[in-house]
Formats: structure tokens, C-alpha cells, sequence
């Protein structure tokens, strides 16, 4: 084989060779998603979902950047934030806030809406609205209506949570709501607070990322 | 083609037979087009502004109409003359047509005429006018762009923020709501603006689009004239779930909107406080927090 066909083959190697590896990365990319959680089924059409809001994850690849864990029926927390949810149901939802306040960019965000009876139990007591500036994340689900202000942790109060999974021996403030679902379907659901540390506004990063403060609601038959 | 040399044009008798079928064709399919595909064309009729961009996709349609039926015509006579009988034939071109410098002048100015005619057609319908042309007119709009009714016109103000937009009625007590509700033949005055990133508000069916930009109050006027439901979308690539910033948009009786706004306002009393007293440009303080 003279040099010049070798050159050509070599050439055309490296070119499929790139394309094919280029197309692997766009694939795997765009299947990369975080496992779902499955909503534990606790009577008929009535769900129950445990999430946790930490300040940062503080172990792998984005170990500083803010995130939501949720939790298995077989009580294991998992980072994720797809959610598996039965349709026409009832969700009662459990967050474990351990994060402290930023504050709402859109004040109108601190008075939750879309639960049942507008209002949300902060550490058992019912709040019909929460002063914005005391807001560290929201949990919204813009196309059910459902919008509720999670309160942040006190920044000087002893013992924070440093590394996910936090406990609950840890400083938190628990929220409970529950919502209803409408039918099958995904439904994106997102927080409002700019909690992006580090990134410009607050609006990078984890905002910006399913599986941190981005997640999808799956609605399924039940 | 027989080109006739430099001495003329000899139009062979098919082009003669297309000229008159084009002809036909173009005197019955236009008006049957503005009058049946007219009113269908988007976006709709749900507005002033509305009415005027449908009657001006309906004039560009009217023009394009025996553009395409000469097009399609000689293309479809083409295929029938200019098929090759054998191979060779279908690889062989025609013969270069030149010196018909008639046919040329007559091409390019109908084209420039064309081309020049829906210039001064779309300078003109770009101008606001009386009734408004449904775009932001930046914050400080001219006296001579404002419609005739912009001092009575309720004022809404739009704010977008990564992903959902919400809205705030300055003269009902600035109250903010998650829906955009006006009353039908009210003339309305939107003031756009963004709490984060540039956002588009695109009220699809009442032909209102407006960039939403930080700091900037963008205003746009639009007179609803029929009661119906729609979308508001973002048209401004705006981040992860662009695709799902959209809001409900009703236009009620103004009945039915006093009883929506004085709702409203009892539902987002709590919160109403903390609200920032109203501004064109909504900037709660402090500006940013989490940098």
C-alpha cells in the first residue's frame, strides 16, 4: 500500500472514528438521567414522597452545588429528583429543609398555593404565607399550581449538615403539604430561590440541572 | 425556448398556453384563498393587533398565490417538454439562452417591484398606528406610536423569571397573580420586564410579543376583542425548561374580570405585604442574593 492511500486510510479512521465517538458522548449525555424515585403508595389514590433539600451534596463531581435528595418506599435516600407519583392521587409530601435562606427573587412565592387547604406545616405548625426573605428553596410544580416556600435552617444553629445524605440528627426544618395530581404525564418541577452559590445570580449550576433543583414529576396510571 | 436571436423573443406556443392557464388559475385561486384560507391564517382575529398581522399574512399569501401557480406550472411543464428520451438525452443541458435583455429587465423589475412593494408594505404595518403592531415599543415609547386610547388603557405589568411568568394590576392594588386575565374591548397597556434572564412575552393569539429584559420596562398595547383562552409562551431561549415557561391567558367580559381581580385579591392577600410597592421595572430588593 503506498503512503498516500495509508495517509487516506488513517485519515478516514480518524474521522469515523471521532464522528462515532463524538455521537457517544451526545447519546450518553442525553440518556444520563437520575434514577426514579417511586412515591410510597400508602392507601387508595393517596402517595407519600420524602424529599431533603441540602446545601451541597459535598462528595462527587459537583460536591459544593445545592441539591434535592429523595427517598425510596425502602426508606434509602437516593440523589434524584424524578419522581414517581399515581395519577388523580393525593401526594403528601415530606421535606427535610437543611439548607439556610437565600431568599425569594419574586417575593409572591412565599405563600404557598396549589395544596390542599394553602398551607404547609412548618415543624407541625400551619403557615398560610412565609416571609420571602426567610425562603431557601421552593418546591414548585408550575403546571399543577403547586408552589410551596421551604424555610431555611438558621445559619448559626449548632450541628449542620455538610454531606449527603443529611440526618436527622442534623439541623432541619421539616415541611409537610400535600397536593394533588392531576393525570398521567411528566410535569417539571423546579425551586425559585436563585441558590445557585457560586454562580452568577444564583441561577447556574444546580438551578439549571435535573437531578440537583430541577426534577420531573412522572404521573402514572394507578 | 426559442430565444429568436438578438432580434426578438419568439414565445413557442406551450409558454403561451402556460401564460393563459396561469392567468386563469391566478384570477380564481386568490380571492378564493384570502376569502376562505384569510381568516384561518394565524394569529387569528382575537385582537386588534391580531387582525392586523392576519391581514397582512393574508396580503403576503395573496401575492405569493400566482407566484406559486407559475411556479408549479412550469415546473410541472418541464417535467412533461424537457423529459429525456434516453439516457443520453438526460444528460444533456438545453442551450444557453442570451441576449434577451427584454426578458431580463422585465424579470428584475417585476421582482424589485415585488420585493419593494412588500417593503413598503411591511414599513408601513410595522408602524403602530392607532391600533398598535403587537411589539414592544421599548420603555419610553414616542407620542405617535401610542394607540389613541394608551392614557385610559389598563395597565398589566408581565414579569418573567426562569420558568413561569406572573402578573401584576398596578391600579387593583398592584396584587401579582399566576394568570393573565384582561377584560374584552379594554385597550391594555403591558409592561414588560424580567426578574433574571432575557425572556420573550409571547401572547400568541393577541399577536403580542415583547422581550422581557431585566431593568427595562418594555411596553406593549393590545385590545382584545373576543373572549376566548389561550397560552402565553416565552419566545427568548431562557435556560432548561424554556420549552415549559407558558401561562394560561383569559379574556373575559369586564364583569367577569372584576370578580376574577377582586378574587384574586383576597386569595394573595397574605403575601401582599411583602410585596415591593409597584414600579414599571420590578426589581425586589435586595437585587440580587445569591451571588
Amino acid at each position: 500500500m503506498s503512503a498516500r492511500r495509508l495517509g487516506a486510510l488513517l485519515a478516514a479512521v480518524l474521522v469515523v472514528g471521532g464522528g462515532v465517538a463524538i455521537g457517544l458522548y451526545v447519546a450518553l449525555f442525553l440518556e444520563a438521567s437520575p434514577p426514579p424515585v417511586q412515591a410510597a403508595v400508602i392507601g387508595r389514590r393517596v402517595a407519600a414522597l420524602e424529599l431533603q433539600t441540602v446545601a451541597e451534596v459535598g462528595h462527587g463531581e459537583n460536591s459544593f452545588w445545592v441539591s434535592y435528595y429523595a427517598r425510596t418506599p425502602g426508606h434509602k435516600w437516593v440523589h434524584s429528583t424524578i419522581l414517581r407519583v399515581p395519577a388523580y392521587s393525593l401526594v403528601h409530601v415530606t421535606v427535610y429543609q437543611y439548607d439556610s435562606a437565600t431568599g425569594l427573587r419574586n417575593p409572591l412565592w412565599g405563600q404557598p398555593r396549589g395544596v390542599v387547604g394553602g398551607v404547609m406545616y412548618v415543624n407541625g405548625k400551619p403557615v398560610k404565607v412565609l416571609n420571602p426573605e426567610l425562603a431557601s428553596h421552593t418546591f414548585a410544580i408550575p403546571e399543577l399550581g403547586v408552589s410551596v416556600p421551604l424555610p431555611g435552617v438558621d445559619e448559626e444553629a449548632p450541628n449542620q449538615c455538610s454531606n449527603a445524605p443529611c440526618t436527622l440528627a442534623e439541623a432541619h426544618n421539616t415541611i409537610t403539604f400535600t397536593f394533588r395530581t392531576r393525570g398521567p404525564g411528566k410535569y417539571r418541577w423546579q425551586c425559585f430561590v436563585p441558590c445557585a452559590a457560586g454562580f452568577i445570580f444564583g441561577f447556574g449550576g444546580p438551578m439549571q440541572s435535573i437531578g440537583y433543583m430541577d426534577g420531573e414529576l412522572e404521573v402514572q396510571s394507578s | 425556448m426559442s430565444t429568436g436571436g438578438e432580434g426578438g423573443l419568439k414565445v413557442p406556443p406551450e409558454l403561451r398556453r402556460i401564460a393563459w392557464l396561469w392567468l386563469v388559475l391566478s384570477v380564481v385561486a386568490t380571492p378564493l384563498v384570502v376569502i376562505f384560507v384569510g381568516p384561518l391564517l394565524p394569529p387569528g382575529s382575537a385582537s386588534d393587533a391580531a387582525h392586523g398581522q392576519q391581514q397582512d399574512n393574508t396580503v403576503m399569501v395573496a401575492i405569493v398565490v400566482p407566484i406559486m401557480i407559475g411556479l408549479l406550472l412550469y415546473f410541472i411543464n418541464a417535467l412533461i417538454m424537457f423529459r429525456g428520451k434516453d439516457e443520453a438525452d438526460a444528460l444533456t443541458d438545453g442551450p444557453a439562452i442570451r441576449g434577451q435583455t427584454r426578458v431580463m429587465v422585465l424579470w428584475i423589475a417585476t421582482t424589485f417591484v415585488i420585493v419593494l412593494l412588500l417593503a413598503a408594505w411591511g414599513a408601513y404595518e410595522l408602524f403602530p398606528g392607532e391600533e398598535g403592531a403587537g411589539g414592544g415599543l421599548g420603555s419610553a415609547p414616542i407620542s405617535v406610536a401610542l394607540p389613541a386610547n394608551a392614557s385610559s388603557a389598563l395597565p398589566v405589568q408581565v414579569i418573567g423569571q426562569q420558568w413561569t411568568w406572573t402578573y401584576r394590576y398596578p391600579t387593583f392594588g398592584g396584587v401579582e397573580t399566576t394568570e393573565l386575565v384582561l377584560p374584552v374591548g379594554q385597550e391594555v397597556r403591558f409592561s414588560v420586564t424580567s426578574i433574571d434572564v432575557i425572556h420573550s412575552f409571547w401572547a400568541v393569539h393577541l399577536a403580542v410579543k415583547a422581550d422581557a429584559v431585566p431593568g427595562n420596562a418594555n411596553v406593549a398595547f393590545v385590545k382584545p376583542v373576543r373572549e376566548e383562552s389561550s397560552t402565553v409562551r416565552c419566545a427568548e431561549l431562557c435556560g432548561l425548561w424554556h420549552g415549559h415557561m407558558t401561562s394560561r391567558l383569559r379574556v373575559v367580559s369586564p364583569a367577569a374580570f372584576r370578580a376574577w381581580i377582586a378574587h384574586e385579591r383576597e386569595k394573595w392577600a397574605p403575601i401582599q405585604h411583602y410585596l415591593p410597592a409597584y414600579k414599571p421595572t420590578y426589581a425586589p430588593e435586595p437585587t440580587y442574593r445569591a451571588e
